[in-house]
């Protein structure tokens, strides 16, 4: 397979384009991709301070170092979830690229600011542990771009994270969730203005943009993630996309182009926002879900007593979708 | 002699027989092309290039997830 600029040996196929590139030529292709997305969604500015949602895998490693190259003021926040050795590496990791660019790396841990960790938070509140980790996350993510002062929280989210979000959100019509699905959503009060820069790349794409970049990414999966609906979502339309180049683009562009405006309309009067009673950060009741969350896992907090760490993941473990 | 293929989480290793095309190897490992990079010495390999016997290659999962 030859390189569609240059005709030299190609190393990445990308069929939905139905292209291939040489490492070189693929590079440039994401960065255009990516400029492309900023630009026409008007994600950020030149001058913008961007706040990077690090997690040490690869999408979010690749969108910090594409924002870098491309000049742009960006740091990065790595939310410490605490699951075990998990956790540790991908912390190390995301501090290793941060001191190999000479950028800045906020952490904070779920353990010091809410008194839970991912797996204890599953445990005690018999709920699987994506779904809690995936609100404490984005809880963090809002309230630090808005206390640290950046003009816009920037996450790796690819076309495929947004593809299968859709087809969950589809399948159960998730009329809420689908007014909000938007590669870039603006500043509210209590709220940072939110992008994914990466929707125009599949997770293939970034991966080897890593693996070509040089970026060291921590390629083990969660330990807590099996089961998880996206990435069963996410099996079904690969093999889709296999039969059918470009089904997943066409998917979730033919969403951003024809009908997410439908769904914005409908739910923009609806929210009735204020502030949380207890951290000022935006909710629909007294007190927002973190917040609920916190207090729900401090009252609960005696049933892990005498339990070791590697116990209560183990026992979070067991709340994951495909052992239960 | 045959190719040897590192699989990741867990990691595990195990044994083809070559030549093969990347495709017909994943076809063969039932393993969905676009949901992996095949790496061969620092090199991402596409479909179609050939692997032989005495090669050592990797199947790098791309499929990463979890709470959104």
């Amino acid at each position: 397979m030859k390189c569609k600029v240059c005709r030299a040996r190609a190393a990445v196929e990308v069929r939905r384009h139905n292209a291939a590139f040489c490492p070189d030529h693929f590079l440039e292709h994401c960065r255009k991709q990516v400029a492309r997305t900023v630009k026409e969604f008007r994600m950020f500015g030149p001058h913008e301070r961007v706040l990077v949602c690090i997690s040490g895998g690869k999408d979010s490693l690749a969108l910090w170092d594409i924002l870098l190259e491309e000049g742009y003021a960006a740091d990065g926040l790595y939310a410490d979830l605490g699951i075990g050795g998990y956790s540790e590496r991908s912390k190390e990791t995301a501090a290793g690229f941060a001191s190999s660019r000479g950028a800045t790396l906020h952490v904070r841990s779920f353990q010091e600011e809410y008194g839970f960790t991912t797996p204890s938070l599953a445990v005690l509140t018999r709920r699987v542990p994506c779904a809690g980790c995936g609100m404490a996350k984005r809880y963090t993510f809002n309230r630090m771009a808005l206390e640290l002062g950046y003009d816009v929280c920037a996450t790796g989210h690819n076309l495929d994270d947004e593809a299968s979000t859709l087809l969950a959100n589809v399948l159960h019509w998730n009329v809420s969730a689908l007014s909000r699905q938007m590669p870039a959503l603006p500043a509210g009060p209590g709220f940072a203005r939110k992008v994914k820069p990466l929707v125009r790349l599949a997770e293939r794409d970034t991966a080897a943009y890593a693996v070509l970049r040089g970026i060291d990414y921590v390629v083990e999966e969660c330990p807590l993630v099996a089961g998880n609906t996206l990435n069963r979502h996410k099996e079904s339309l690969a093999a889709v996309e296999e039969q059918s180049p470009g089904s997943k683009h066409a998917f979730y562009f033919g969403f951003l182009d024809r009908a997410a405006a439908l769904f914005r309309q409908r739910e923009a009067a609806a929210l009735g926002l204020r502030p949380c009673r207890e951290c000022g950060q935006p909710t629909t009741t007294e007190t927002c879900v973190l917040c609920r969350t916190r207090l729900t896992a401090a009252e609960r907090a005696g049933r892990l007593e005498g339990k070791s760490a590697d116990e209560v993941l183990a026992l979070a473990r067991s709340l994951s979708k495909s052992v239960r | 002699m045959a190719v040897t293929v590192r699989l990741r989480n867990p990691d595990r290793m195990l044994e083809a027989e070559g030549p093969a095309t990347v495709l017909g190897l994943l076809r063969r490992l039932d393993v969905l092309p676009e949901t992996v990079l095949v790496i061969r010495e620092g090199t991402i390999l596409t479909r179609d290039e050939t692997v032989r016997d005495g090669d050592v290659i990797e199947l790098r999962p791309v499929v990463s997830g979890g709470a959104p």
